[in-house]
């Protein structure tokens, strides 16, 4: 069975079309969104609504910080963020805002969990950056395989039992091996702004008989979301980041 | 725990045969009509209790195996997962095992240096596809007839996958006669390592004796930080200095001064002639005052291995071959493929440049005259290949100079560079001319057949003239 998994849109049309091009040429099985569908881009209605779309037809979605920001009208976040959700809860429709308070936190699969952010405490929205937060993942849930974003950056961490995780840095458009011993934290990298240094969008495609996750990466225009960021008042850095991806 | 014997079937492989093997896992004779070359099933032990580490080679060796191709290892065939029955179903490589071999050392040079260049090959090959192997010991290396096969990738680290095992233990993993010294500090990264086991087993096979006998602790190991092996020549004197001087480059604890490359290896056991012999190899301070300063000095051991090579095949090919004309002596044809060979040679702070003229015979076997003045052909060529080269200022050890006699220039060209593992020709194309065109160029043929990237260099103003002349007569 193979998995297409895009976290972190971050309502940026541009990449989620390129990006679903390239999903719907691989055909996968199951279709995950993991969160942060709006939040820093010019184009959340866009983006929600096509969330809706796929997952009417079958895909998963769950919760990420900027949509609960948005629907609870946060402000705990930085300058950028929060301008970004004030900017786009005046774009939104009631059924919009509908939609994303009725995602889940974490869904799970058969041994695959699916979580914005982290396992431990998801609504508490915590960074696994290092071995350790990934282990205090690990220790909150039984699935094999934890899938979260959340960071912007990829990463896979092994777990062996009773040891500490491994950090491992998936490299692009290459196949990562899952450990038939381990038990497994995958960060996926972002689909709609990426922070690895690469401004391609990114997503995960993880092949359960083949036992193998890879970040897939694909160019898309961002000089055009950088212009519509512009255009749409959005701080300036928004769209400077998309072309440097960080 | 499953028992396997004769006649057992797993997933298709009907075993045949238990092969003696170490004790990690069972190896058995298979048999399987799906697959058209002979087959052994590699079966992990694992006994409740086993030590993980147990388990980790055995995935480690599955995922290496499969990305792996070409003639030096066995043709993977299928791997049965940790769930149900593990195995790893691989080809049986019919050979003579290295360990047979070495049990019959001291060996006479040449036979030393024909291993050397056969494993320093299958090395350079696994090196290629991104791999060290980290466990090279004579048990592990088989020699075929289509050379030497490299068995047994449990330790190994692919440069592009998790390296499960390395996080894992903190007690040095290989085997005590060959771990290098990197790796005895736990570093599991450098295809240098590898080079350092090469070494060796070139030493036992050139003395007869291991160069640090079998330590079974850490600190045994770790004494090859600090003291050298006895020169080989001090145990056999038959020894030529030329291949003690390679051995000793693959033993060198610091890897600034060891060789980065299999393919330097086997550049220079392939070319005696041009191994630097008196590289100022620090001797050990001697005498008692010495013995007790050197207690008291406080060394790092990170640092006395040096800086791994890093990923340099990205960044250039390891070894370069210019080709160049020198009939009619240094023309500038001639100093553009310089010029292009400084470029090429610029991508990479340690490659190494192979210069080759081509001497034409007439016909196989004809030697060349010897002029009046007594100096022979061959003599003046090799001259005027050294002048041509020197604008390079490359240091000694790193350039060797190849007057090859030859009724087909391209021929001994791709002969060449295919015995020594070249990565990149840089050859000149003169302009076109009817003969030229009739019987097919130089570089036309390099290009045609090489086995790895080639620059033909042509100047450019005289081919422009060529054509404008030519628009001329059209008009």
């Amino acid at each position: 069975m193979r998995v297409a998994i895009l976290s972190d849109i971050h309502a940026n049309r541009e990449a989620l079309d390129a990006v679903l091009d390239a999903v719907h040429k691989l055909g996968p099985d199951q279709l995950v969104l993991l969160g942060d569908l709006v939040g820093y881009g010019p184009d959340p209605v866009h983006v929600v609504e096509k969330a809706a779309g796929l997952i009417a037809q079958g895909a998963l979605c769950v919760l990420g910080n900027h949509d609960e920001a948005v629907v609870l009208n946060r402000t705990d976040m930085t300058e950028n963020a929060r301008f970004a959700v004030q900017w786009t809860r005046e774009r939104l429709a009631p059924a919009h805002f509908d939609f994303l308070a009725r995602l889940p936190l974490s869904l799970q699969s058969e041994d695959r969990l699916y979580v914005h952010a982290s396992a431990e405490r998801p609504a508490k929205w915590l960074y696994i950056r290092d071995v350790d937060a990934a282990e205090r993942c690990l220790s909150s849930s039984d699935a094999r395989f934890i899938f979260c974003g959340h960071t912007h950056i990829p990463a896979v961490y092994y777990a062996l039992p009773g040891r500490r995780p491994i950090h491992f840095q998936p490299l692009d458009n290459v196949a990562a091996p899952l450990s038939a011993l381990a038990r497994h934290v995958v960060i996926v990298g972002a689909v709609g702004q990426p922070r690895d240094g690469n401004p391609a969008a990114c997503f995960a495609v993880v092949d359960t008989d083949r036992r193998e996750v890879t970040m897939v990466r694909v160019p898309y225009d961002h000089e055009e979301t950088e212009r519509k960021i512009k255009a749409a008042g959005l701080p300036a850095w928004l769209g400077m980041r998309l072309k440097i991806g960080r | 725990m499953q028992r396997f014997e004769a006649g057992t079937e797993i997933d298709g492989f009907e075993l045949v045969e238990r092969l003696p093997s170490g004790g990690m896992a069972g190896v058995w004779r298979a048999a399987n009509p799906r697959f058209d070359f002979p087959l052994v099933l590699k079966i992990p032990f694992l006994d409740p209790g086993a030590d993980v580490s147990v388990i980790l080679g055995f995935e480690t060796e599955e995922l290496i195996l499969k990305r792996l191709t070409g003639p030096h290892v066995p043709r993977f065939a299928a791997s049965g997962s940790l769930a149900e029955v593990p195995y790893i179903a691989m080809e049986f490589v019919t050979g003579r095992s290295l360990a047979d071999e070495i049990d019959n050392a001291p060996r006479p040079a040449d036979e030393v240096t024909r291993f050397g260049v056969e494993i320093a090959k299958a090395l350079a090959a696994l090196h290629r596809q991104k791999v060290v192997h980290l466990d090279l010991k004579p048990e592990n290396i088989i020699l075929a007839t289509r050379g030497a096969v490299l068995l047994d990738f449990g330790l190994a680290r692919h440069a592009e996958l998790p390296d499960l095992l390395g996080a894992e233990s903190s007690v040095p993993m290989g085997t005590a006669a060959y771990i290098s010294p990197e790796q005895v500090l736990g570093e599991r990264s450098d295809p240098a390592s590898d080079v350092f086991a090469l070494g060796c087993i070139l030493y036992q096979l050139a003395t007869g004796e291991e160069p640090f006998g079998r330590p079974a602790t850490f600190a045994g190991m770790k004494r090859r930080l600090y003291h050298a092996p006895r020169p080989p020549r001090d145990i056999n004197d038959a020894i030529p200095r030329w291949l003690e001087a390679i051995i000793l480059r693959c033993m060198e604890v610091d890897r600034s001064r060891r060789y980065s490359e299999a393919a330097h290896v086997l550049s220079d056991l392939r070319n005696p002639d041009q191994v630097v012999v008196a590289r100022g190899r620090a001797r050990p301070e001697k005498g008692m005052w010495a013995a007790i300063a050197n207690l008291f000095r406080k060394v790092d051991d990170k640092s006395l291995v040096g800086r791994p090579a890093g990923p340099r095949g990205q960044a250039g090919p390891s070894i370069v071959l210019a080709a160049v004309d020198l009939a009619n002596g240094s023309d500038a044809l001639a100093r553009e493929v310089l010029n292009e060979t400084a470029r090429v040679l610029a991508s990479r702070e340690d490659s190494w440049l192979a210069c080759v003229t081509v001497l034409k015979t007439e016909i196989i076997g004809d030697t060349p005259a010897t002029d009046e003045s007594g100096s022979s052909a061959y003599v003046k060529r090799l001259v005027a290949l050294k002048d041509w080269a020197h604008p390079l200022h490359m240091p000694e050890d790193r350039i060797s100079y190849h007057v090859l006699e030859a009724v087909s220039p391209a021929d001994a060209i791709l002969n060449y560079a295919e015995h020594n593992d070249v990565g990149h020709i840089v050859v000149g194309a003169r302009s076109s001319s009817a003969i030229r065109r009739h019987l097919g160029s130089v570089s036309t043929k390099v290009v045609a057949r090489a086995f790895c990237s080639v620059s033909v260099v042509r100047l450019k103003a005289v081919e422009e003239q060529g054509r404008h002349r030519k628009e001329n007569t059209a008009e």
